[in-house]
């Protein structure tokens, strides 16, 4: 070992004649106590550059003690991604086992508390309503290969887990839109006329530079949800991949340049800080391994449970989560989120009686034909809500009340409840099928070329595409439907402000403050308790028209006097 | 109708000393800023900004408790406190030169004040009131408002900041009334400012201890 580590410095004296065995013995001896120590003297480096454990593929490849180039399982060539996976697993050989245990993998999740079955294969959503009979589409975004239908994909095979998706560092690994979880393997165009061609990853290279994940492989599916850029979260988009300190002041790469994974902390790829188990109150604090619970997708994991030095703004920790002020506004990074989502209007031709899409001038489609109108806004003010962390969802089969506003999601919690605190939420609104019928909300088959598929030979037909999405699902469809206004609260956690940018005082503490629709509780400076100062007022007047009419008694009586 | 006597004449001589001076025109002055950062965090007006006024709010509270120490101090060593102790005596008088006698400038004021007693009945009241009802409800409800948070380790879970909230407010509300009408009552002297010249020189007419009992009628 010693001789290794020294036969990597100069050794030119050690040729020099003389006692040439004492001289190598202390020549020895001397580099390796001077390899020992610059080699700990980076290790020290590393240690307090902030961002060593989190740092993307760069950085990485220097942490790292295996060198993937080196591997001759890696070596390839590959032709599919399920080859590539093969090889991980000569080495890694449980991480696939891991992987078919997480949501990721499953896309189903049954709520530990509320017992409700979620996951993308469950939910209905207000974007592009539900994943079955969608799936090749969908499930570019799974951690797999070859989800595309209903019934055929096998999760338990192995080579199926798509390991590249999270640990690609080049940038250069792209699923292909509509590949069903596959990158495409050959070069192929993309949307279909657009003139733009996806080429086929170099699966070797990739292969040979994995490494940790990233801000872009998170991001290659989460920025994107809802089907396009910025489309689904809010707090979520391309800009977040180098976001400036401005837009997030953890994840900045010129500041303490955070990966996901560093807040959302993993143990066996189960990644942590789900939002169908949001923790809207954490009490367990700085976490500290061995003593909590090993996460740090919660602000007080790192910041703790008395975070500012000012003692008032501390006491507002047991009714307010941290982002409600340090996220002043989402959508912060330039590009435009989603609000709003008509389905009703899909459908319209132009005078030539083609499908038409009609832009913002900013990239956003405001309308087109295939998917309704949509609102899309920049710089949005969150909506605030009590939450406790529990999420109800309207499921498939739920029964709706077509005459108000739909929650496709449910807010647990309230003013007063000790597990409660005020939350930022994107609300996305928007209009979507529902059978009305039977009053439940609808399932459409939207993806494929079949006569059925709304955007394939189906042709805008709702009553096509609802009947075969709905069974699919196994739920019965009356053949009538209609559109319902639906909304779906997305709790925002992303975007954090730098500090002096938070949220001032007067934002919440004036009239018609930030929350001045949320009541139930009692908060100085909004103009509460009104009816006090009506009274307190108006007996303060009336004092004053007292003293006017004495103290005219006192001048008359004086000039009478007189 | 001149009721004063030859007898017993008042002299022009210190009847507020310096310290209760001091006491009262410091005390008028932190009241008056926190009357208005105080109804700015209410939420009636918007003068400083409520970051801003919730600040100088407490400084300006934790100023006022520092001047109550040494004149609750002042007013125990000197027996003082005696000042406040509530009459009925001649009670009816005052209140008839209030509401009629005063409109007469023949008519003098029936209460003569003298060293060790200077407040005539209606001051007790209104005084021992804003010093033993107002003031402590505000204080009371204050300082629980400033430790909201720790409510729930003291035992005191069971509050809500609402009402709380509500009775400082209200307290607040009583201390307006209170200080509009002491203004107004500081400009009935004869001349109209002598009670305010008094309370800032201290020098007033006062007339012989022990105060000789009035014929109230």
């Amino acid at each position: 070992m010693i001789q290794g580590g020294a036969g990597r410095q100069p050794a030119a004296h050690a040729h020099e004649p003389g006692d040439w065995i004492m001289l190598t013995r202390r020549l020895a001896l001397m580099l390796a106590v001077l390899a020992w120590s610059s080699t700990a003297a980076v290790a020290e480096e590393v240690a307090q550059a902030p961002s060593a454990t989190t740092a993307p593929s760069a950085q990485a490849t220097a942490t790292t003690t295996a060198d993937h180039s080196k591997f001759k399982e890696l070596a390839g060539p590959f032709a599919t991604g399920p080859e590539v996976t093969k090889a991980c697993l000569q080495c890694h050989t449980e991480a696939a086992h891991q992987i078919q245990q997480t949501t990721h993998w499953t896309w189903a999740f049954r709520h530990p508390t509320t017992g409700q079955e979620l996951g993308k294969r469950n939910v209905v959503n207000n974007f592009c309503v539900a994943t079955a009979t969608n799936w090749p589409r969908c499930t570019s975004c799974h951690v797999g290969y070859g989800w595309k239908d209903d019934t055929g994909f096998d999760f338990a095979a192995q080579q199926n887990v798509d390991c590249v998706v999270c640990h690609d560092t080049t940038g250069t690994y792209k699923k292909f839109p509509t590949g069903a979880g596959h990158p495409t393997y050959e070069p192929k165009e993309f949307p279909p006329g657009s003139g733009k061609v996806w080429q086929p990853p170099d699966l070797a290279k990739i292969a040979q530079t994995v490494g940790p994940t990233s801000r872009q492989t998170c991001g290659a599916c989460h920025f994107y949800g809802g089907g396009g850029d910025a489309v689904k979260h809010g707090d979520l988009d391309s800009t977040m991949a180098m976001p400036s300190r401005a837009l997030d002041v953890h994840m900045a790469p010129d500041g303490l340049n955070f990966q996901c994974s560093t807040c959302h902390t993993t143990g066996s790829h189960q990644v942590t800080g789900s939002r169908y188990v949001t923790k809207a109150v954490d009490r367990v604090g700085i976490d500290v391994p061995g003593h909590t619970d090993d996460t740090r997708a919660t602000c007080e994991s790192c910041h703790g449970m008395v975070p500012h030095e000012d003692a008032k703004v501390n006491d507002h920790t047991d009714v307010v989560a941290c982002p409600t002020c340090h996220v002043p506004e989402f959508a912060r990074g330039g590009k435009k989120t989603k609000m709003w989502w008509d389905w009703s209007t899909a459908g319209k031709l132009n005078d030539a009686g083609k499908p038409f899409t009609v832009g913002d001038g900013a990239g956003n489609h405001t309308y087109d034909s295939a998917k309704g109108d949509f609102v899309w806004e920049a710089n949005v003010v969150p909506e605030y809500r009590w939450f406790d962390g529990e999420i109800r969802y309207t499921l498939l089969g739920d029964t709706i009340d077509p005459t108000g506003v739909v929650p496709i999601n449910t807010l647990g919690g309230g003013p007063g409840d000790p597990d409660s605190r005020i939350w930022p939420f994107k609300i996305m609104r928007g209009r979507q099928p529902y059978d009305a019928g039977t009053n439940i909300l609808a399932v459409p088959h939207l993806f494929g070329k079949d006569e059925n598929a709304f955007w394939g030979a189906g042709r805008y037909d709702w009553n096509k595409a609802i009947a075969v999405g709905m069974q699919a699902r196994d739920v019965t469809y009356s053949g009538s439907y209609g559109f319902v206004e639906t909304e779906y609260a997305w709790p925002i956690t992303h975007m954090v402000a730098p500090k002096d940018e938070a949220l001032a005082c007067e934002s919440c503490h004036s009239e018609n403050g930030r929350l001045a629709t949320l009541g139930g509780f009692y908060m100085p400076g909004a103009g509460h308790h009104g009816w006090l100062g009506t009274v307190g007022w108006s007996f303060a007047g009336l004092t004053l028209l007292g003293i006017l009419v004495h103290a005219l008694l006192r001048v008359l009586g004086a000039r009478r006097q007189r | 109708m001149d009721r004063t006597t030859h007898s017993d004449s008042p002299r022009d001589e210190v009847m507020f000393t310096r310290f209760e001076r001091l006491w009262h025109w410091t005390q008028a002055v932190i009241i008056l800023a926190l009357g208005l950062t105080g109804f700015e965090v209410f939420g009636s007006c918007r003068v400083v900004g409520y970051e801003t006024a919730v600040g100088l709010h407490q400084v300006l509270a934790w100023t006022l408790l520092g001047l109550w120490v040494l004149a609750l101090f002042w007013h125990l060593v000197t027996g003082e406190w005696r000042q406040y102790v509530p009459t009925l005596a001649s009670m009816g008088a005052v209140l008839r030169y209030y509401t009629a006698g005063i409109f007469d400038p023949r008519i003098a004021h029936p209460y003569r004040p003298t060293r060790a007693a200077k407040h005539n009945p209606l001051q007790r009241l209104a005084y021992g009131g804003f010093l033993v009802v107002i003031m402590p409800a505000l204080w009371i409800s204050g300082l629980l408002y400033m430790a909201y948070n720790q409510w729930d380790a003291w035992g005191l879970g069971f509050l809500s900041l609402g009402t709380v909230a509500l009775v400082h407010a209200a307290a607040a509300f009583a201390l307006v009334l209170f200080f509009v009408g002491h203004v107004y009552m500081a400009f009935t002297g004869r001349p109209a400012t002598a009670y305010l010249k008094a309370m800032i020189t201290g020098r007033a007419a006062h007339h012989d201890d022990p105060a000789p009992p009035h014929p109230a009628a």
